[in-house]
């Protein structure tokens, strides 16, 4: 590890304390966050950032850039929707218990998530992409026009019929979100450990090069769409707390807009680290409440919210496709390489411990 | 035959089998709606089409006129990803663009009081200036991004793929902004307008505005493919497809072969959105509907293949139109429509068969 990497991981170790710190305590008698942050920006960011941690599964350990994660959480919301509610206009309103409906949303979501996966597995690069981004307009579509599940209205009244873990989040935001964070890191905790077994080693190599890897005896294409089922399974829990938190789900949920806001959260963040979907989520999420509040629109040109973070998703497309995180991880190789020229105390210890790390290679698109 | 023989025709068995169910379903199977009560699994709008074969030849032209219109937009994405394998999410955006700038010239050139332009008021110059000002409005904001942001990506195909997302978002927000959510409508020539002109087919009488689209679209078809076949300039673009790196070692100037296909086919999105406007209107949200249209047709026809850009926009205008038609209606549940199910299917099976379309090569 070169010594900027080291210390990076060290400063970002530090960094991820202090906001997990800040995000557990703070709530607590509202001393950092008030009760509106808590609810309306820090719960977002944390279900967006959850689905966004599935695209970001699948770009970077996988190599797929998929643009129907939206259509996933959507999907597992509208079961739980349909499941769980009664009394609605809208749906199937069947009334089972909320534990269930959340069991039955992951399961239904999970088995369409490896439907589309075998559809979709044996594509790749832009190909991929294009095939997802179909999935996911026509999932939009049919959430508009089969009116026996969804239909234009959709679904309402998913805050009356949630467990009573979370009680009614409009009254008990604190507890959705307790419920979210834990859901969160958890995730994290479960993406980072799968990309260690045997299993996410292998779906590395099969982005690497996966025509070596099926020549090696592996099955790509199973790999790939056991990835997209686990991608599905992280985002249909995203969909039931982006359904507690939204009372309704509706075409609207999934539509083209969602699809291309959830892929500007991952690229902002970055496409490449675990990390960057929650910090896309976040700033995605607060620019467009600053936006809203202020009532900004961009000088001479007119427009609004879209055209400033279409402006910032160009921006870091050109200049870090690494996103925010790659930005943060540039410095620091800046930094290390202005400790070498301007100090040679420093630019020795930094040579004797950065033997034997090959430079960072540009990942290819296949 | 052997087991391996049996897969190998599996597919073209299917095929004739579904075809063949289809076909039967909607010749002698479906019933019209009754005078009372709601029907059974065989009712649909129509009926068969052995009993009314009216509705049935109405179907076919609409599919086959819809047809056109599909081909006209797809085949300026699946020209542009063929030279460069470049995805142009944007094309939604500039078939939309092209059509609100389009509506704007009509109504400065008519004496419009701002809305309801009917047909019978716009004669041929004003469908036809407004649609090449569209167009070659569009082709340069294609030509600019191409040269601003694609041109020093080329290769990294989700790059650019990211990057025409990008302007998609920021173009979608800006016409918000200038043009308002409210449906705008161009309105076709008198002589092959909506409403105004009808032509008559063996006692059938057919709208004008489909059939000139059509032909419109087998203009263009054909121009293209003479363009491409015919000419100098042609013959370097699919020397291009092929292996551009050696056309480029042997001299030609790739990057100016790039921007003229890049240029031809955003002018065909903006034509497209043109005759969009003029068929169905244009409002926000019709750009991601367009780019989806685009999108099904060259992945069913393979990308970069004109002739499979046609006979995609074929398959998926039959199939749309046939389902929304014939597909049973009887249902206490209001409204539901099948056909977003069946194209699904559609892509679905030709995937699983041909995972680069109908017509698709490998890079």
């Amino acid at each position: 590890m070169t010594r900027a990497a080291q210390l990076q991981s060290r400063v970002e170790r530090i960094v991820g304390v202090v906001i997990l710190l800040l995000l557990v305590l703070g709530p607590i008698g509202h001393t950092v966050f008030g009760s509106f942050w808590v609810n309306f920006i820090l719960t977002q960011s944390l279900w967006l950032g959850i689905a966004a941690m599935s695209l970001i599964f699948l770009s970077a350990y996988g190599g797929m850039v998929s643009l129907c994660q939206v259509s996933m959480y959507g999907i597992s919301a509208l079961v739980l929707a349909n499941v769980v509610t009664s009394g609605q206009t809208k749906g199937l309103h069947l009334g089972w218990d909320p534990w269930f409906g959340v069991v039955l949303a992951i399961a239904i979501t999970t088995a369409i998530g490896l439907a589309f996966g075998a559809l979709a597995s044996r594509s790749f690069g832009i190909y991929f992409l294009m095939l997802t981004l179909t999935i996911a307009v026509l999932t939009n579509y049919f959430f508009g026009q089969v009116t026996l599940l969804s239909g234009f209205g959709g679904v309402g009244g998913i805050q009356s019929h949630t467990p009573s873990l979370i009680g009614n989040p409009n009254l008990q935001p604190d507890r959705l979100y307790y419920v979210s964070l834990v859901v969160g890191i958890a995730v994290y905790v479960l993406i980072r450990y799968i990309v260690r077994t045997p299993f996410g080693i292998t779906l590395q190599g099969i982005r690497d090069d996966p025509v070596r890897m099926a020549s090696l005896g592996y099955n790509v294409s199973l790999h790939r769409m056991i990835a997209f089922g686990f991608a599905a399974f992280v985002a249909s829990l995203s969909g039931i707390l982006y359904g507690w938190w939204i009372d309704t789900v509706n075409p609207g949920t999934v539509n083209l807009s969602s699809v291309i806001a959830l892929l500007v959260i991952a690229v902002i963040g970055s496409l490449f680290r675990l990390e960057g979907a929650l910090v896309g989520a976040f700033a995605y999420v607060y620019i467009n409440n600053e936006v809203e509040n202020h009532n900004w629109t961009v000088p001479w040109l007119g427009g609004t919210f879209n055209t400033m973070i279409g402006v910032i998703f160009l921006l870091i497309v050109c200049l870090s496709p690494g996103g925010l995180l790659g930005i943060w991880g540039s410095a620091f190789d800046w930094l290390s390489r202005h400790w070498k020229t301007t100090s040679p105390r420093l630019a020795a210890a930094a040579a004797s411990g950065s033997e034997a790390v090959p430079p960072p290679v540009e990942r290819t698109e296949r | 035959m052997s087991a391996a023989e049996v897969l190998r025709r599996l597919p073209l068995a299917l095929t004739v089998f579904g075809v063949a169910i289809a076909l039967i379903y909607i010749l002698f199977v479906t019933n019209a709606v009754p005078d009372s009560g709601i029907g059974n699994w065989r009712t649909t709008n129509f009926g068969s089409a052995v009993s009314d074969p009216s509705d049935f030849f109405y179907t076919v032209l609409d599919s086959v006129t819809f047809a056109g219109l599909l081909f006209i937009v797809a085949s300026g994405f699946t020209l542009i990803f063929g030279l460069m394998r470049t995805v142009n999410m944007a094309h939604g955006s500039f078939f939309l663009i092209g059509g609100y700038i389009a509506y704007d010239v009509q109504q400065s050139m008519t004496t419009s009081s701002g809305f309801g332009l009917t047909s019978a008021q716009v004669g041929w110059w004003q469908w036809i200036v407004p649609a090449i000002v569209a167009s070659a409005a569009v082709s340069v904001i294609g030509l600019g991004m191409q040269q601003g942001f694609l041109r020093w990506n080329q290769g990294q195909e989700i790059r650019q793929a990211l990057i025409t997302i990008a302007v998609s978002l920021i173009l979608a927000d800006q016409m918000i902004a200038h043009w308002g959510g409210v449906e705008k409508n161009i309105a076709f020539p008198n002589d092959v307008g909506t409403g105004t002109a009808f032509i008559k087919l063996g006692g059938l009488s057919y709208a004008w505005s489909r059939i000139f689209i059509l032909l419109v679209a087998v203009g263009i078809g054909v121009g293209l493919w003479l363009w491409l076949h015919k000419t100098r300039i042609g013959m370097v673009i699919r020397a291009g497809v092929d292996d551009r790196h050696m056309v480029s070692a042997l001299g030609v100037n790739v990057q100016a072969v790039f921007a003229l296909s890049f240029l031809v086919g955003s002018a065909l999105a903006g034509f497209g959105g043109v005759m969009g406007g003029s068929f169905a209107g244009l409002a926000p949200e019709v750009d991601g509907q367009w780019l989806l249209n685009a999108l099904v047709v060259v992945i069913i026809g393979g990308m970069g293949s004109l002739g499979g850009a046609a006979v995609g926009a074929l398959l998926f205008a039959f199939v749309s139109n046939f389902s929304g038609a014939y597909l049973p209606t009887t249902s206490d549940q209001c409204c539901t429509e099948y056909s977003v199910i069946v194209t699904f299917a559609l892509l679905a099976f030709v995937l699983a068969l041909r995972p680069l379309g109908l017509f698709g090569r490998p890079a």
